[in-house]
């Protein structure tokens, strides 16, 4: 599998303070499940800002589609941006928007005509279980529900790479598994996707995916606990 | 439909500010009321300028103070007859002495009219060109036959009315663009803050692959409708007001207000304002924007 996402000795620093993710390297392959995992605080946020491009690091070289964002014209961002979608940790939904609107945001964004927007969207309501939600407004939806519409919204526009940041950090835990089967099913269809969780219930649950392990700012070596740790890009030149 | 070509309901929605588009809009409504009203006054006095222009730029008179009284109308005849020949003049008459005390009646009364008051005799010329040299060559011609012969140019006479005129028109002018920059201001600062207000919307089509441009265009469309509703509103006032101003005018029987008209080319002006404001503030709302945009990833 081709890589997708390449990192190279990577450093975040917020400010003048100290570093938040130090000398992070790996590379991602298109098509496959990743868990990023690590204590709270450890970085994995800032690790998934820089990844769907939220954020520009400090030092290194980030390569996402072949391309190197960090010496990319702000301007050549947003083509880059439609190919990944995002689960926001706090789900950043618009909240005077309705739940149908919010999910056809990135088809409109993306120039759709409004008589095509429709169709996918009532799906992908009807995928995540609010086909009768949609014109409901995300403040009168529960946790569960704005967590399923960010979702939707997410992944509607088909994006390449899935980054979801805590995706079931809201939800009970039938629903967590509904949800992950979710991603399942669309890492299936070929896209990539990577989600943060500390839930190692969760990562066992996808028994192909692969681990990377954030520890204060750095990505932590592979050990005996962690299965299927990433290959970095020393570590397959040596395999 | 997409938020960067809508028309549709959906991309209004994604700015959600009921309050501060009709506040907007008052302020806009004001701002367009003291711009037509300022616009109406500068076009006014401007025709009143071009009135005065037209009336007087091209005439001359023609006095004859010394000699009796026979010694001057024969004077006056004669200098009528020569000046009226000249090709740069279109008419010389010379101003029947009933005429003359007529125009003496405010001041002197009916003692004007009598025939022992001394009277210059004075000729009306109607100039073909109202060029300098035109006056030059009328008033040597006139020296050559009456050497005491005076030559004054009626514009002269109106001359600190006319500049009076001209200089309240450039006020008006003045006032119009300052509307205007204060309009391109409040635009500014409007666009500002809305963008502080949706920080977290523009957050999320950015992410979501909004260009700037997209999110540009959402400003500036809702900006130019508020701008183009409180203006149409507050022209609308305005031309109110000065229908108002122009009957209480037309009662006062004056010449110089009755040339104060804004003719149809005034009121196209007029009309034109609150489009041209709109247009203004989705320029400046789109400049800023795009600008503080730029400095965000």
């Amino acid at each position: 599998m081709a890589n997708i996402v390449q990192f190279e000795n990577v450093g975040l620093r917020y400010g003048t303070g100290p570093e938040t993710l130090s000398d992070v390297s790996f590379t991602l392959a298109s098509g496959a499940f990743y868990f990023v995992t690590g204590a709270s605080g450890a970085g994995k946020t800032s690790l998934l800002r820089l990844l769907y491009l939220a954020q520009r690091p400090s030092r290194g070289i980030i390569r996402l589609f072949g391309e190197d964002t960090v010496t990319m014209p702000r301007g050549r961002l947003p083509t880059l941006r439609r190919r990944i979608g995002v689960v926001f940790q706090d789900f950043r939904l618009i909240p005077h928007l309705t739940a149908y609107d919010n999910i056809a945001l990135p088809l409109r964004v993306s120039g759709m005509a409004e008589h095509e927007v429709e169709e996918p969207v009532r799906e992908m309501l009807a995928w995540v279980g609010l086909a009768q939600r949609g014109g409901a407004r995300p403040p009168t939806l529960s946790g569960g529900e704005q967590q399923r519409v960010a979702i939707a919204r997410a992944v509607i526009g088909r994006p390449e790479i899935l980054v979801a940041d805590e995706p079931t950090g809201n939800v009970d835990p039938d629903m967590a598994e509904r949800l992950l089967h979710l991603f399942d099913s669309l890492n299936r269809l070929g896209t990539t996707v990577v989600v943060a969780t500390h839930d190692f219930g969760l990562i066992n649950r996808i028994p192909d995916a692969q681990m990377m392990r954030i520890d204060r700012g750095r990505l932590a070596d592979p050990t005996g606990s962690l299965r299927y740790p990433p290959r970095r890009p020393d570590a397959a030149e040596h395999a | 439909m997409s938020i960067a070509t809508t028309s549709g309901s959906a991309a209004r929605r994604l700015l959600d500010d009921g309050r501060r588009a009709r506040a907007m809009r008052w302020v806009m409504a004001v701002m367009l009321f003291l711009t037509v009203l300022a616009c109406a006054l500068g076009i006014a006095t401007a025709n009143v300028a071009a009135a005065l222009d037209a009336q007087l730029g091209g005439r001359l008179v023609v006095q004859i103070v010394a000699g009796s009284d026979a010694a001057r109308d024969a004077a006056s005849n004669r200098l009528a007859e020569a000046l009226g020949a000249m090709p740069e003049v279109r008419a010389a008459v010379p101003v029947p002495r009933a005429e003359l005390a007529e125009l003496a009646r405010p001041w002197l009364g009916d003692a004007g009219l009598s025939a022992d008051l001394p009277m210059p005799a004075m000729i009306d010329i109607d100039l073909r060109d109202p060029s300098a040299s035109a006056v030059t060559a009328v008033t040597a011609r006139a020296r050559s036959i009456a050497p005491d012969a005076r030559v004054d140019r009626s514009a002269g006479w109106l001359a600190p009315v006319r500049g009076f005129v001209v200089t309240l028109s450039g006020l008006a002018g003045g006032l119009v663009l300052l509307m205007a920059s204060a309009t391109g201001g409040i635009v500014l600062l409007t666009a500002r803050a809305g963008l502080d207000t949706h920080r977290d919307t523009i957050d999320v089509l950015h992410m979501l692959g909004s260009t700037d441009s997209q999110v540009a265009r959402l400003f500036q469309r809702r900006i130019a409708l508020d701008t183009l509703i409180g203006g149409v509103v507050g022209s609308l006032a305005a031309a109110a007001a000065i229908m108002v101003i122009g009957w209480r005018a037309a009662g006062l029987d004056s010449g110089l207000v009755g040339g104060a008209s804004l003719g149809t080319g005034g009121w196209v002006v007029l009309a034109l304002l609150p489009l041209a404001f709109a247009g203004l503030a989705m320029v400046a709302a789109r400049v800023a924007v795009l600008r503080t945009l730029e400095r965000r990833l």
